[in-house]
């Protein structure tokens, strides 16, 4: 039984169509990477895995249950860190330990707060406030507090794009070990082909379409971990996949841009008249407004997806 | 390098400037006693001196600022004296009237901020209740003490002796306190509450907090410096109304102090009162400001 399923989902908020006929399956240990555009629903989509939103029609399921709302199972990293600014970074953590692992003890709980804290190489900020944290720490303490609640799957909603590329590239290293040492199953949303490919398992585009983001057919990706970020922009595998993926992108954007609409728009041409002009004779003479269309011929082409 | 010492050298002197321009405006237009000293005849040959004490100014009553000062001396140099009780310190009457304003102010807060949670938290609440609330808040604290009278009259709390400690008045009086001043806390705390971001209510959800948890661990901590913008109004408004509220019903303290030296024709004892009662007010203001930014979260 896969463990996390979409069957036939679609989502659309007040008639307007996000997504349609997306159809996902997700098996325990998977790192699959769904990459899209910005603003084709890829937040929308791990939203619907969260349980945060529920699918318009079809299903969205856990281990063959029907999701109904979020849970500690699902862990989520958003892009905007959601840190509670009040918390330290020890106090953030653990109040996700406290209610996920009420059965352990204070002890056990506080070892299990360090743990993580250690994981993603915080120990000397643990006492610090989020405020005073950079990007790439915020993100590392969010990581480690959706890996502290030992989810089944960890969503992770374009969780390093707020960061600087170096930062990234360092904290992609990062998940990348945890996940090798951890291998809890991951879905992770990005927008960079490169991230996709050197982390993931499975590559599968959102593509945008006129009526609703789809999603593309899934490419899997056989580089051998751990892979090295130096060596593998050179590896023939990698390339390919970057080709293609890239291509398919583009080639579903220029489809979209091609099957919407082009109208064309009557916009008012009556031109403002001239009142400095104080010719009696000439503007009691006039029959009408003058008309824009009269000195020239003009056309507005407008694009409507 | 010069501009910063130019500027703090301003700071300091400006204001000095101001209240003594303030001081001299009112120097201007306020009365002085004139002595005049006549010989008349008094209408049976016999010559008498008359002499007559008149003001005169622009403002004839208003009393100038050294007559203000010699008469204010006394209260000022013994804040705390009491000589009897209407005639008391001016520190001892305002330590009166805070200890009634801070007792209306916690029971406005006691009332306003969980008021402000529910508008905050429930849709049908706020429909249901922000109509009368906005009815009710401009209404001013003469109008509510009566009814407070109305409402508490014939409560009488005894203390060991036999006299009223706590009676319809002192009643009234904290009514009108904690009704007129707990608006601003509702309010804010509601917006604080609405204005809480869907990130954390998420985190909420994610982590199946329950209700008093996620009260206490994300709504509270996140609305809490909205909350504190309307403590501090709040606390502004509550000393506001304690000088109205003492005149009415005669209580000692820097309202009922104003009020029975304007009946007694001490006219400097008023401009006293009123400095006493800016600056108290003020006072107040930056203490509530100084715990303001300590609770202002990133």
């Amino acid at each position: 039984m896969p463990l996390l399923q979409l069957t036939s989902a679609s989502k659309s908020f007040s008639g307007h169509s996000i997504l349609r006929d997306i159809d996902l399956t997700v098996e325990e240990g998977d790192f699959v990477s769904i990459i899209g555009y910005s603003g084709t629903g890829k937040t929308t989509l791990i939203s619907l895995l969260a349980g945060l939103l529920k699918p318009t029609t079809g299903q969205a399921m856990m281990e063959g249950k029907p999701i109904t709302g979020p849970g500690p199972e699902r862990g989520i990293v958003f892009q905007n860190y959601s840190l509670l600014p009040w918390l330290t970074v020890e106090e953030n953590i653990h109040l996700a330990v406290d209610q996920v692992f009420p059965e352990k003890s204070a002890a056990e709980r506080k070892e299990h707060v360090a743990t993580y804290i250690d994981m993603v190489k915080l120990t000397h900020a643990s006492t610090k406030l989020p405020k005073e944290l950079s990007g790439g720490m915020r993100q590392r303490v969010s990581v480690a507090r959706a890996l502290a609640m030992q989810p089944r799957v960890l969503l992770l909603d374009e969780p390093l794009s707020a960061l600087d590329a170096l930062t990234r590239a360092t904290l992609q290293d990062e998940i990348s070990d945890i996940w090798l040492k951890t291998r809890t199953t991951v879905i992770w949303v990005t927008n960079d082909p490169d991230e996709a490919i050197l982390l993931a398992d499975r590559v599968i585009p959102l593509l945008p379409k006129k009526d609703g983001a789809t999603l593309g057919a899934a490419m899997s990706v056989p580089i051998e971990r751990p892979r090295e970020r130096r060596e593998i922009d050179q590896d023939p595998i990698f390339k390919k996949l970057r080709h293609d993926l890239v291509s398919t992108l583009l080639s579903a954007r220029k489809q979209q841009e091609a099957s919407s609409v082009t109208r064309k728009l009557a916009v008012p041409d009556i031109l403002p008249e001239d009142l400095t002009v104080i010719d009696t004779v000439k503007r009691s003479a006039r029959s009408g407004p003058l008309r824009r269309s009269q000195l020239q011929k003009e056309e507005f082409k407008i694009t409507v997806p | 390098m010069k501009l910063p010492g130019k500027l703090s050298l301003n700071a300091i002197f400006l204001p000095f400037l101001g209240v003594l321009l303030c001081i001299g405006g009112w120097a201007l237009i306020s009365g002085k006693s004139v002595t005049k000293t006549t010989t008349k005849d008094d209408g049976w040959g016999d010559m008498i001196t008359v002499t007559e004490t008149k003001r005169v100014g622009l403002s004839a009553d208003l009393p100038a600022p050294s007559e203000t000062w010699v008469a204010s001396k006394p209260y000022i140099v013994e804040p705390f004296a009491k000589r009897g009780e209407l005639d008391q310190g001016i520190l001892r009457f305002t330590w009166l009237s805070l200890k009634l304003v801070v007792q209306g102010y916690l029971l406005a807060l006691l009332i306003g901020t969980p008021i402000g949670f529910l508008l905050g938290l429930s849709r049908n609440f706020t429909l249901a209740f922000d109509p009368i609330i906005q009815i009710l808040r401009p209404v001013s604290p003469l109008a509510w003490l009566p009814l407070g009278m109305v409402m508490f009259s014939g409560l009488k709390i005894a203390d060991a002796s036999g006299r009223t400690a706590f009676g319809t008045s002192d009643a009234a009086a904290l009514f009108t306190i904690a009704i007129c001043a707990m608006w601003p806390t509702v309010l804010n705390t509601a917006v604080g509450v609405r204005a809480v971001p869907q990130d954390y209510l998420n985190v909420a959800k994610v982590l199946k907090l329950s209700r008093f948890k996620t009260l206490t661990k994300i709504l509270i901590p996140s609305s809490l410096p909205y909350m504190f913008t309307g403590f501090r109004l709040s606390l502004g408004i509550a000393w506001l109304v304690i000088v109205a509220v003492e005149m009415l019903i005669g209580k000692p303290g820097i309202g009922g102090f104003l009020w029975q030296q304007y009946n007694a024709n001490s006219f400097a004892h008023i401009i006293l009162s009123i400095i006493t009662i800016g600056l108290i007010g003020f006072i107040l203001d930056r203490l509530m400001s100084l715990a303001e930014s300590r609770f202002r979260t990133a």
